[in-house]
């Protein structure tokens, strides 16, 4: 007997499967989410990676996490609080610059002054972006159920720009973030480093044509109603989790983990429902799937039940990783120049030295002097190590997500990766106890994500919106009736942020956001 | 009389305008700075006996409207059709063109099966991607944002366009614009040799490799034009590319126009506002009632004229327009055709294409190589000797070969060009083509090479950009050349452009020559009987 639609099941139980339990569970749906690891939160996680030292295991800092789930599962009164939230950012170098949200004091006269109007325009862009973070993608067809009041909105908005504004923009929203940076500014430290947050998480670099909109999408985020602000959580990431978990428990969400779904059951042509690896069967009035879109539709439901132009779509989708994590157990605290060690490190040097990590990924190799972002979150909470000791982790790019020998790539990686941190911090390769290092496979093998990409589908251009993951799929329903899609992979993508599961959620319950 | 309109620069563009303007009964008199006319579609004798097309050297772009319209056969332009071409493997293989789909499609089939039934779609989508374009490359841009009636009605035209398509083919058509060329092959095509051949059109004479976003419209730019109705065929112009130019030049002189060849313009005269004229590098003054500039946008603004009779945001965005040229030429005289042992005996396709370069991989490498502001180490070269079709250009026996090489830098290492920089370039790409050729080296006679350097100086692109500005979103359409100025005209009054800067771009095509026209007739209330509707073959 087929279950009603108030019984769902959610695979996967990252920041969007929590996320979207929790709006439908609001609704008087009977959710069940299943994880297949032993804890929920994805990406969203803190892990002992050395006895004793503990640290956010992927994600690492918190900078578009959704505010409506923040606010409506009422994650600060189940725990989520920060360490610091509005974190402020050094770019690591001779000079050493030092920003917040885009405010900084240590430019030249003519600099302060470009790069303060430069920011004020990007804000203003992100700002136009915002909401479209919140809405499902429009379909691009009459008939297609637009939230045409939400669009005339931001129409609106777009006009209040003025012509001048409005032609900027319609200039610079496809232009590689290098030439608009360079157009303007000298400072190689804050090229380098804007450059730097635009590629964060992506497979291209600043030189690329579209990386600018890379950027905007990232300004557009907001912590605690300040955009652009970049946030720590108290006890690392899996604290975002752990709150929502809490959130859902008083929801009547049944939580299962350890649960690995194998196949998502189809009958008559319908999802319905899912069954384990253990063989168990859990019938579903609906499966939603907030795992990879890639996984899901080709390996869980199975090319048997998707025509070939889907199937060819999904081949089609793009996800390569550029990005690596390094964990570090310190027996004392680095030295990076005397910077403060609260703050974001960035090493970035310069656009090319962005550019320059970059090239080599396109051929599956390893960079020779990669960038990253460091953060040291036992400058802020020292109960994360022993007494005097520390833990570091930082995102380093870019890294091959396929290249020819995996072990060898990843202790080139590494050794890279010391050598740069050793030239800023130099001594640090001698208080090292413990070295994690996880490239994209590595991490794609932990936490499920199609070829190590943190957004399960790359954050481009062309798989953003309403080709996010593929048109067709766009508004979360997929090409199989009955399954919906709302892990990363579909719009607005990830960065712990909860906003896919919270919207998917939206669009299952008929409503258009 | 006086003048009605001076076009500045004697190149393919430039002769258009004129064209169109004395035909509509202007006044026209065109000055060029070179003793020799054509600025890019230029067919030199420089050595004896060897006609070289030494920038361009090859034809398809150019419109077809505006061949009929200017009756350029009649003046002695023929466009010869070529036939595929191959491209050499490392392991000593080739794969085969053809301009037959068919026939590519059997070649395909010899090295991957799989991408032979792929060729039939992404051809269909191809071909598709072209449709919705070409209407567009005659048609002033819309202006956006000032919403007059014309803009409105020509946001409307475009999106009538948009939706005759069905919405996954804008879907289809929105990544297309925005996504790589490699990631766009991969989306149909397993074999590296065929992806490298297929990409090729989305590299040259563009600043982007191809794991760039935004490469595959530049594909799409190369593929739009056609020889004959045969859409996307390319074809070599009888007597070299200058044979455009000069049919161009007699076609305008029938209609009474005149061409000053060595006539440099120093500065291009404003007086309260107006443009009134040019004054000549030896002092000599032509005033007219307008000045049409085919020269780059930057070298218009930024050189020839006074800086202070433009508005201060104008010149900013004429400065932030991107020109960095990617591209050098060689220009070979031979001693007898080279020999290419992969190839069969006898094998046709020494009369199309040769590339060298068997993968996107190795001409991402290239492209890298610029980035860092040094010439390819192992450069993509396309390489074509007009010479197997038309001999007219060489002594009987002999052959001219051009080959068109990505990536050469505006500067090298962030200085000029020297000799020696420019001596090693040429060095790297004859070490190349004789890798596959065993005794090229001892067949060539004479050689230029060319580097952005000396397409700067000699033809006045500035950086060598051979586009006039670079091919990539924020330079085109209503954002070409510079927003808000994307119609043809400047900010200051009578002074127009009609050069590749502005829409639709570069590539032997002249529609921005006609499109400029259009628009000075349109404003001096004059009709344009003989600019006949723009027709789409498709």
């Amino acid at each position: 007997m087929p279950s009603s639609e108030r019984d769902i099941v959610i695979i996967g139980g990252g920041t969007n499967g929590l996320a979207c339990a929790a709006r439908l569970a609001k609704s008087g749906r009977r959710v069940t989410l299943l994880e297949a690891g032993e804890i929920c939160g994805g990406g969203a996680t803190t892990v002992e990676f050395a006895p004793g030292y503990r640290v956010s295991g992927l994600a690492h800092l918190v900078t578009t996490l959704d505010r409506r789930v923040m606010s409506e599962m009422k994650l600060a009164r189940h725990g989520l609080a920060y360490a610091e939230a509005d974190m402020a950012t050094t770019a690591l170098g001779p000079i050493p610059l030092t920003m917040r949200r885009g405010e900084t004091a240590d430019l030249g006269a003519a600099d302060a002054r470009a790069w303060e109007a430069l920011h004020k325009r990007l804000d203003r862009y992100a700002g136009l972006l915002a909401p479209f973070r919140e809405m499902t993608p429009p379909r691009l067809s009459r008939k297609g159920g637009n939230d045409l009041k939400g669009l005339a909105r931001m129409g609106l908005d777009l006009r209040r720009l003025g012509k001048a504004e409005t032609r900027e923009l319609l200039r610079v929203f496809l232009i590689n973030v290098a030439d608009l940076l360079e157009d303007d500014l000298m400072d190689d430290r804050l090229i380098g480093l804007v450059a730097f947050d635009a590629t964060l998480g992506s497979w291209l670099g600043p030189r690329s044509p579209n990386s600018l909109l890379l950027l905007l999408n990232r300004l557009a985020g907001e912590v605690e109603g300040k955009r652009g602000a970049i946030a720590l959580p108290k006890g690392g990431m899996g604290a975002v989790a752990d709150a929502m978990v809490a959130a859902l428990a008083g929801d009547g969400v049944t939580i299962c983990t350890g649960a690995r779904v194998a196949t998502i059951r189809v009958e008559d042509d319908r999802a319905a429902g899912v069954t384990l690896d253990t063989g168990e069967e859990i019938p579903a009035g609906l499966v939603v799937s907030a795992i990879s879109p890639q996984a899901t539709l080709r390996h869980l439901a199975g090319p048997a039940h998707l025509d070939t132009g889907t199937l060819r779509q999904v081949h089609g989708i793009k996800s390569r990783g550029g990005a690596a994590k390094l964990h570090l157990a310190l027996s004392g605290a680095p030295d990076f120049g005397g910077a403060d060690l609260r703050h974001r490190l960035v090493i970035a040097p310069s656009v090319d030295a962005v550019e320059r990590a970059f090239n080599p990924v396109k051929y599956g190799e390893v960079p020779d002097r990669p960038v990253m972002e460091i953060t040291i979150p036992t400058a802020h909470e020292p109960e994360l190590a022993p007494d005097g000791h520390h833990v570091l982790s930082a995102i380093v790019q870019f890294a091959p997500h396929g290249p020819n020998n995996r072990d060898a790539a990843r202790a080139q990686m590494l050794e890279n990766t010391l050598k740069v941190l050793e030239d800023h911090a130099p001594g640090l390769r001698a208080l090292i106890l413990h070295a994690e290092l996880l490239m994209p496979y590595d991490i794609e093998t932990r936490y499920g994500m199609a070829g190590g990409n943190w957004h399960h589908v790359e954050l481009s251009v062309e798989q953003m919106l309403f080709l996010r993951p593929f048109h067709g799929a766009a508004q979360y329903e997929s090409p199989l009736p009955g399954l919906w899609l709302a892990s990363a992979g579909s719009h607005p993508g990830g960065g712990i942020s909860g906003a896919a599961g919270w919207n998917a959620a939206g669009r299952i319950l008929g409503g258009r956001t | 009389m006086t003048t009605d309109a001076i076009i500045v620069g004697a190149g393919h563009n430039g002769l258009v305008t004129a064209c169109y303007l004395a035909r509509a009964g202007m006044k026209v008199v065109v000055v060029e700075k070179n003793d020799w006319i054509g600025g890019a579609a230029v067919s030199r004798e420089l050595y004896p006996g060897f006609l070289y097309s030494n920038c361009s050297y090859v034809c398809s772009l150019f419109r077809p409207e505006i061949m009929r319209d200017l009756e350029l056969p009649r003046f002695g332009l023929q466009v010869l059709p070529y036939e595929g071409g191959a491209v050499f493997k490392d392991d000593g293989g080739y794969l085969a063109m053809f301009r037959d789909h068919d026939a590519n499609r059997s070649e395909f089939a010899r090295h991957s099966p799989r991408d032979a039934e792929a060729y039939d779609r992404y051809s269909r989508d191809i071909m598709r991607h072209c449709r919705f374009i070409r209407p567009l490359l005659m048609r002033t841009p819309p202006d956006p944002v000032r919403m007059r009636p014309r803009d409105l009605g020509e946001l409307a035209f475009l999106a009538r366009r948009v939706l005759e398509l069905s919405e996954a083919q804008i879907c289809d058509m929105i990544r297309f614009w925005t996504m790589s060329i490699s990631d766009y092959l991969d989306d149909y095509f397993e074999s590296p040799v065929i992806k490298a051949y297929l990409a090729v059109s989305a590299i040259i004479g563009t600043a982007l490799g191809p794991m760039s976003p935004g490469s595959a419209y530049v594909l799409l730019h190369h593929y739009m034009g056609d020889v004959d109705g045969n859409v996307g065929a390319w074809g070599f112009a009888r007597g070299g590319m200058g044979a455009i130019t000069q049919a161009l030049q007699a076609s305008l002189e029938a209609a009474g126009g005149t061409v000053r060849a060595g006539k440099g313009v120093a500065r291009i005269l404003v007086e309260g506002g107006r443009a009134v004229g040019v004054e000549l590098d030896e002092g000599e003054v032509i005033r007219g009632k307008r000045v049409v500039s085919g020269m780059d946008v930057k070298r218009t603004f930024l050189h020839h004229v006074d800086e202070a009779k433009l508005p201060e945001d104008f010149v900013r965005s004429v400065k932030r327009f991107k020109t960095r040229g990617s591209s050098g030429k060689l220009n070979i005289a031979l001693d007898a055709a080279p020999v290419f042992p992969a190839l069969p005996e006898g094998a046709p396709m020494l009369r199309g294409d040769l590339h060298f370069t068997d993968s996107v991989a190795k001409m991402e490498r290239a492209y890298d190589d610029w980035k860092s502001g040094h010439f390819s180490r192992d450069p993509f070269q396309d390489v074509m000797i007009p010479t197997m079709i038309d001999p007219t250009m060489v002594p009987p026996g002999k052959h001219f070969m051009s080959s068109f090489v990505q990536y050469a830098p505006p500067k090298i290492g962030g200085r000029d060009w020297t000799d020696a920089d420019r001596d090693a370039f040429g060095r790297t790409c004859v070490a190349q083509i004789e890798r596959f050729s065993p005794g090229f080296s001892d067949r060539i006679l004479h050689m230029e090479v060319r580097t952005p350097r000396e397409l700067e100086a000699e033809v006045g692109l500035t950086e060598g950009n051979i586009f006039q500005g670079e091919l990539t979103f924020d330079q085109l359409l209503f954002n070409r050349p510079v927003p808000g100025y994307a119609q043809y005209r400047s900010p200051v009054k009578d002074l127009w452009m009609c050069g590749s800067s502005t829409h639709p771009g570069g590539g032997v095509m002249g529609a921005p020559g006609r499109n400029a026209a259009a628009e000075i007739l349109r404003d001096a209330r004059m009709g344009a009987r003989d600019m006949r509707d723009a027709y789409a073959v498709l």
